[in-house]
């Protein structure tokens, strides 16, 4: 093989690689608005499942504040608590929180808090749970992620907030008790985080994020 | 290589020369995703539709690409596409991508796309390369689908559960509860159920392919003398 056959062949694969590059960010570049509009979209309609659109008048999007807490939110970037007021007064919020003992990597999770501290609910974002066993904790598939439904710290009593394997008051799934158990804990950690810093989370002005 | 014929492709790729079953390629996403029916389904035809857009690519390009850099050449074709495909989806079908969207990149891995890039795509016309990897896409899907079902009727004790979230809200009707009040067997949905589960089809296809052998054996010689 010589080098012109060395060159072209070389040249080939150059040429397509571009190729396959130039196809790639193009379609990134026509895609990103629409996608980051869809997520957007897909968010919100989370959030409307934690606080009812009724129940504030604010611009949940505009009304964050920032959070940095490696412990609740499983990053050491700041993760955007989203906080919901009705006539300037606050009714509930939306505090982002991870389960870090799931049985397959970590749970994402959306904790909706009450200004009273009671739970609006919780929604599972992301899982790599076992699909039939684990994921179980998604709304789609069961109703036990509604168990935390209205439950607050004092109700069931602290050393109740396990599942009822472990002692407590909440119910594991079929075939799966360690995802289930790392939920519990992590919407635990997420209210007490929640009673030790209410006024912060509330009084702290609000962050303008235009969706970037 | 010589053309073989339309209903010749189509029969390789669902019966003689099935992904799932004789090939034995692409086993992760295979055995991965079965634990029911819908994602069986969601994850074949994610499949299919990459396997076709890569078949016609690389038929397309067949004249252009020398034999020392086909292989890479082939790999970045089939990430450009799935990338392109997942972008796409996620754009303008958002619903249906947050359904598949976890399949997706668990394509790039499935050994098949390239497979049939090299073994098929890249000698024949690209009508047959099409048809090719729609047979092969078909025929994975329906292994994914039994198996999905196997798997899920003996783990849960039900069939097309979760249909909405393929067919929306209509899609609920179709869920079957087989067995009522059933405790579910563990060991269908975790992974050995998947090996096992595939071995019981594979052994299944074995036998009616040996009691078509002996049929014809019998049949053969005084129909047809000569060897087909």
């Amino acid at each position: 093989m010589n080098w012109r056959t060395i060159s072209i062949t070389g040249l080939i694969l150059f040429l397509f690689a571009i190729a396959g590059t130039a196809l790639v960010s193009f379609t990134y570049e026509n895609t990103r608005d629409r996608i980051a509009a869809n997520e957007r979209a897909t968010l919100l309609r989370k959030l409307h499942l934690l606080i009812e659109p009724a129940r504030y008048d604010n611009n949940l999007f505009e009304d964050t504040v920032m959070l940095r807490d490696r412990e609740l939110t499983g990053t050491p970037g700041p993760v955007a608590v989203y906080r919901a007021r009705k006539t300037s007064r606050p009714v509930a919020l939306v505090l982002p929180a991870v389960a870090p003992g799931g049985y397959n990597g970590t749970i994402k999770l959306l904790v909706g808090i009450n200004y009273d501290g009671t739970l609006t609910g919780v929604r599972v974002i992301s899982h790599h749970e076992t699909p039939g066993l684990g994921d179980g904790i998604e709304e789609e598939r069961s109703d036990w992620i509604h168990g935390f439904d209205g439950k607050s710290l004092g109700n069931p009593a602290m050393n109740r907030w396990q599942v009822k394997k472990d002692g407590g008051d909440f119910d594991q799934l079929t075939g799966a008790t360690i995802t289930p158990r790392a939920v519990v804990k992590a919407v635990k950690k997420s209210l007490l985080y929640y009673r030790a810093h209410r006024d912060t989370l509330f009084s702290t002005s609000g962050h303008r994020d235009n969706g970037q | 290589m010589n053309s073989p014929s339309y209903s010749e492709i189509i029969r390789q790729g669902l019966w003689h020369n099935n992904t799932g079953m004789v090939q034995l390629l692409g086993l992760c996403p295979l055995l991965a995703v079965t634990t029911t029916v819908i994602n069986g389904l969601g994850m074949g035809l994610a499949t299919t539709v990459t396997l076709m857009s890569s078949n016609l690519i690389v038929s397309m390009i067949r004249g252009l690409v020398r034999a020392e850099v086909r292989i890479p050449v082939f790999v970045l074709i089939i990430a450009s596409t799935v990338t392109v495909i997942e972008l796409v989806m996620n754009a303008w079908f958002h619903d249906l991508y947050r359904i598949l969207g976890i399949f997706i990149p668990l394509i790039v891995t499935n050994c098949v796309i390239i497979g049939r890039a090299e073994s098929f795509a890249s000698k024949q016309t690209a009508d047959r390369a099409l048809l090719d990897g729609l047979a092969m896409g078909t025929g994975f899907t329906l292994v994914l689908v039994v198996l999905g079902g196997m798997r899920e009727l003996l783990g849960q004790g039900t069939l097309l559960a979760q249909a909405q979230l393929m067919f929306g809200e209509a899609g609920k009707a179709l869920t079957l509860t087989v067995l009522d009040d059933y405790r579910g067997f563990l060991l269908a949905i975790l992974p050995p159920g998947a090996f096992i589960g595939l071995g019981m089809m594979i052994a299944g296809m074995n036998v009616i392919n040996a009691r078509r052998e002996r049929r014809a054996a019998v049949e053969l010689p005084l129909i047809q003398p000569a060897k087909a």
